[in-house]
């Protein structure tokens, strides 16, 4: 690394997203990197570079085109072929030292989690670990505050030229946003959340204007010290309510069509990204579902970031067991239900109308 | 008292104990079938509750009377019928033979006592007598090597389960009260050993407790256990320690029913507004929250110092279990009061806290027993 | 042979969180515990020892002298002895520099063939998951992250690595760093007799000094001024206040899912 001296900044240019794939199937994360990482690059007046390493999957490379890259950087070796944490912070880094660019995005994968780190430690320089926010502009950035924040934005002072990196996450469980910045040492490093920035649509013209330069891979037996015995492809088990993310619940109010009502709940549980769905303890007392469904006292206590009460008056015991949920929901005909006092959002209304018109605002959203 | 950083842990690892592994499940399983769980048990032998006051030397963790008391107490917070588990073996199982068995007979028993590999019982109570040892028809005759055992012990506690008893029979019917007594450890496999039907009991559920038989039983002599025809002064000094963590263990459950209370009172709304806010109600807790504290104190200071060997200690202990009974007896009458209806039904912690309290002013002398020897100490 | 296990004291972020007015976590008035997942790094570690008692279970803290309160706890839970890592020039660290320093202060200890070092996959303060890797890369051995199940036979480990969508099984030689997921074990508790006994315990600290002069430590890339990312600024998200009621219609529904999209709630 003789030549790599990364404290001189001016010395790094272009944004790189590491694009993963598991045999042979690109990640969903690694469009949605390059849809932003492509914003970035313009306000740079910067490359896109897409960095692709794998066994036999330059086929896929032309498509990081069609979601903004201009290059696709291709490392194909079989010692490539399975994830290691060796073999690919080695190219990757081997790449970075060469190429110098001046940001690099890592979707916070089960494995870009792992290879970030790695690489950032090696390259020596910072990483922020599960971005959910990019900024390069500090107009831009300072828009962003106005929407998420309380902060008195225009009373700051701010260097309205900076071009570094911006990279918003948040901490303590979500109940604080921080924003970093490295602003001594290149590559600017982060894993982004998956999920959250938004994937552009595939534009087939820029697919076909990338380009795709194939670099060598330097990798021996010997750089490599972990062995992948084996991988398997495992369908989730039944998402426990204890661990769930998102959980919509039914109360006595889905007796009106009990079947259409369970239906409702599901699809907007798979709407909302794989929800669980949550019981009254009415409806497990009907047998409507079984009692691991059910929240409350003598049920779970569950704390989700959604929690959507669908048709729950939100009788105390109900309550009890779902108030500290993030963010809370609440659909019931009757506008002087409980649950409404623990509701984020209340939608007094009846849940055979409501729902449908909630499936039909998620599926018109982009996300 | 201001507790030493170590009674702090232990307090910690106790509550960590309990709030995890004392779950929703297991307590609603216990009440149903009100059988002994087994795997609780093994779980809290893995982690030595069984000999927590019993010497390392014996197996046991080396704790002191307050690292049991506060045991007992945290346990029963959770789960009062689980409290009984770790106890016996902390009190009156393993007392008597800590304080007046030979060397052999700690190893042979305490051991696997403390490690929970066995079960002992402690057989004082008979139909006809109790605190009341005059009373005693459990007879033991010597037959060579052996005694032999006949009678009926009553209300023992863990009788289905034990692998031993420590029973008190009259050795000498010619003298009188609760002279001419002596101590046996009788093992349970025993020909002409039997237990009688589980009862059913209004609270503790999930502990069994049976007569149990003695006929002709042959127990050997080298399982006499400490001076012949002196057994009832032992099993007084050894009851000391038994009304030390029944007090916690009232001590515990008022603490629940003071917490469920609280929580309570500040979901329920009532005219408008959470019923906490209500005088009549934070006046209760306020009441029961102090009585509680009151006990807490007295029980400490009782175990630390019963430990430094204060000749009161009989007294405290039993002035302990006589306040913690009856104040856990107060305190859950108005944690189910404050939660009104719901407090009568079964899937509310109190209502089941209010059945446990009951037993706590009854077992292991009842209150008027305790001011019998609170008083008898004081009037002499 | 030693099993190294790295943990952190956090504060308790599933209670109430308190936030400082200038939008910093008021760590002072939050209760503190042990990080959830360097408890499963401390259990994957003891229970190696039970199967092979003559190994040694250190567990090593970097944080303020309060620190020393949980790493008796640990002790009292089976391990023989403990490092707590604590100066005032290592305060305000980030990943990279606390990755540094804890690895230095394991370079210090020494790290032998078949040494193998736990931790947690992340802690819920920075929820980063990075420490762990770049400790590895430090001490330039190999990582496996994401551990739900580890054998041991002899100087080699078999790992189930967990990915989103199934997992691998991994094989990997001592020395290596592995992070632990609260799938892997059921961390046990502490006992009575631990807590009479872990002072008893070997328990060092090592501060600046001892370790100022470790290769594996720059000194100027250590601490809230060397680390190499910086918060440029942080803020509360905007408070929970009371509920607000959406009208039951096509248009007022879809205005509020594209809020909460927009927010990054959906």
């Amino acid at each position: 690394m003789s030549q790599f001296v990364n404290t001189d900044l001016s010395a790094f240019h272009g944004v790189w997203v590491f694009c993963e794939q598991r045999e042979g199937v690109m990640n969903q994360t690694s469009f949605e990197l390059l849809s932003e990482g492509r914003k970035l690059a313009d306000d740079l007046g910067v490359e896109l570079c897409g960095v692709l390493l794998g066994s036999n999957v330059g086929n896929l490379a032309r498509t990081l085109g069609g979601y903004g890259a201009d290059k696709v950087y291709l490392c194909d070796d079989p010692k490539l072929s399975n994830y290691t944490t060796d073999a690919y912070t080695k190219v990757l880094c081997d790449l970075v030292v060469e190429k110098k660019p001046e940001i690099v995005l890592i979707g916070a994968t089960n494995i870009g989690r792992d290879l970030g780190p790695r690489c950032a430690a090696r390259l020596h320089t910072g990483l922020t670990a599960d971005a959910t926010h990019l900024d390069i502009d500090v107009a831009k950035y300072k828009e962003f505050l106005r929407s998420t924040s309380t902060m008195d934005v225009d009373s700051m002072k701010w260097d309205m030229n900076d071009k570094g990196l911006k990279m918003t996450r948040p901490a303590f469980g979500g109940h604080l946003m921080a924003t970093i910045i490295c602003p001594r040492f290149r590559p600017q490093m982060s894993t982004v959340r998956p999920g959250v920035m938004k994937c552009a649509e595939f534009d087939a013209a820029r697919a076909e204007a990338c380009v795709v330069e194939a670099c060598p891979v330097q990798l021996t037996d010997a750089d490599i010290k972990t062995k992948v015995l084996e991988v398997v492809k495992e369908a989730k088990a039944a998402v426990d309510l204890l661990g769930a993310e998102v959980i919509v619940a039914v109360g006595h109010g889905i007796s009106k069509d009990v079947t259409k009502g369970l239906e409702l709940a599901q699809k907007l549980a798979d709407a909302l990204g794989g929800g669980v769905l949550g019981a009254s303890r009415a409806v497990v007392d009907e047998g409507w579902l079984s009692a691991d469904h059910q929240v409350g006292q003598t049920g779970k206590t569950v704390r989700p970031h959604i929690y959507v009460a669908l048709g729950i008056s939100g009788a105390i015991q109900h309550k009890a067991g779902m108030q500290d949920s993030e963010y809370i929901i609440a659909v019931n005909s009757n506008a002087a239900a409980p649950i409404f006092e623990v509701a984020d959002y209340g939608i007094c209304g009846d849940l055979y109308q409501v729902v449908p018109m909630m499936l039909d605002a998620l599926s018109s959203i982009e996300r | 008292m201001i507790l030493s950083e170590k009674h702090q842990m232990m307090r910690k690892l106790y509550r960590q104990f309990a709030e995890t592994e004392f779950t929703p499940e297991l307590l609603d399983h216990l009440e149903e079938t009100g059988e002994f769980n087994w795997d609780m048990h093994y779980k809290m032998a893995k982690y030595g509750f069984m000999g927590v006051k019993i010497p390392v030397e014996y197996g046991g963790q080396g704790g002191d009377s307050l690292a049991y008391v506060m045991m007992v107490e945290e346990f029963a917070r959770v789960s009062p019928v689980l409290s009984i588990y770790a106890n016996t073996s902390n009190s009156l199982g393993a007392g008597p033979l800590l304080f007046c068995g030979t060397e052999e007979q700690k190893q042979k028993y305490v051991v696997p006592v403390a490690k929970g590999e066995k079960i002992l019982a402690f057989a004082l109570t008979e139909p006809g007598a109790g605190s009341d040892a005059g009373g005693t028809q459990t007879t033991a005759v010597e037959d060579g090597d052996f005694y032999i055992l006949n009678g009926r012990k009553t209300f023992i506690s863990g009788a289905p389960m034990a692998d031993y008893c420590v029973v008190y029979a009259k050795t000498d019917p010619t003298q009188k009260g609760s002279r001419g007594i002596s101590m046996f450890i009788v093992d349970m496999k025993l020909p002409g050993v039997s237990c009688g039907k589980p009862e059913h009991k209004m609270g503790i559920i999930g502990y069994p407790t049976s007569d149990v038989i003695l006929e002709n039983v042959r127990v050997h002599k080298s399982d006499l256990l400490g001076p012949l025809h002196k057994g009832f002064a032992t099993a007084m000094k050894t009851l000391d320690g038994g009304r030390l963590g029944m007090s916690a263990q009232a001590l515990g459950i008022a603490q629940g029913c003071l917490e469920e209370s609280i929580k309570y009172a500040k979901e329920r709304k009532q005219f408008g507004q959470p019923i906490a806010k209500f005088q009549a109600i934070s006046f209760m807790i306020a009441e029961m929250a102090t009585e509680i504290e009151a006990a807490r104190q007295l029980i400490y200071s009782t175990a630390v110092r019963k430990d430094a060997g204060d000749p009161e200690a009989s007294k405290l202990c039993a002035m302990c279990k006589y306040f913690a009974a009856e104040m856990c007896n107060r305190v859950a009458y108005k944690a189910v009061q404050i939660h009104g209806g719901y407090g009568y039904i079964k899937e509310y912690k109190v209502e089941r806290f209010y059945r446990d309290a009951r037993i706590t002013s009854i077992y292991e002398g009842t209150t008027q027993v305790q001011q019998m020897v609170i008083s008898s100490s004081l009037l002499k | 042979m030693k099993y190294i296990v790295c943990v952190k004291q956090v504060p308790d972020t599933s209670g109430k969180v308190a936030v400082k007015a200038d939008g910093t976590m008021d760590r002072a008035s939050m209760a503190t515990i042990i990080n959830p997942d360097d408890l499963n790094a401390v259990e994957a570690a003891l229970s190696l020892k039970d199967a092979n008692p003559d190994a040694k279970v250190v567990v090593v803290s970097m944080g303020p002298p309060p620190a020393a309160k949980m790493l008796r706890e640990l002790l009292a839970m089976g391990a023989d002895e403990a490092v707590l890592v604590s100066g005032r020039e290592f305060g305000g660290s980030d990943t990279f520099a606390t990755s540094q320093i804890l690895a230095g202060a394991i370079h210090h200890m020494g790290i032998e063939e078949d040494d193998v070092i736990f931790c947690g996959r992340q802690a819920i303060d920075g929820d980063t998951a990075q420490v762990g890797p770049q400790i590895a890369e430090k001490l330039n051995i190999p990582q496996v992250s994401y551990a739900a199940d580890i054998r041991k036979e002899g100087n080699t480990l078999t790992v189930k690595r967990m990915l989103e969508d199934g997992y691998m099984t991994i094989q990997v030689n001592t020395p290596c760093l592995v992070t632990c997921i609260k799938e892997l074990n059921t961390p046990r508790y502490m006992t009575v007799k631990g807590i009479l006994e872990c002072d008893k315990k070997p328990y060092t600290v090592y501060d600046f000094n001892t370790l100022k002069d470790e290769p594996l430590i720059e000194l100027d890339t250590i601490g809230l001024k060397g680390s190499p990312t910086n918060v440029y600024k942080s803020f509360s998200p905007p408070v929970k206040g009371a509920g607000q009621m959406v009208a039951a219609d096509q248009a007022s529904i879809h205005a509020l899912f594209k809020g909460l999209a927009d927010k990054h709630i959906i």
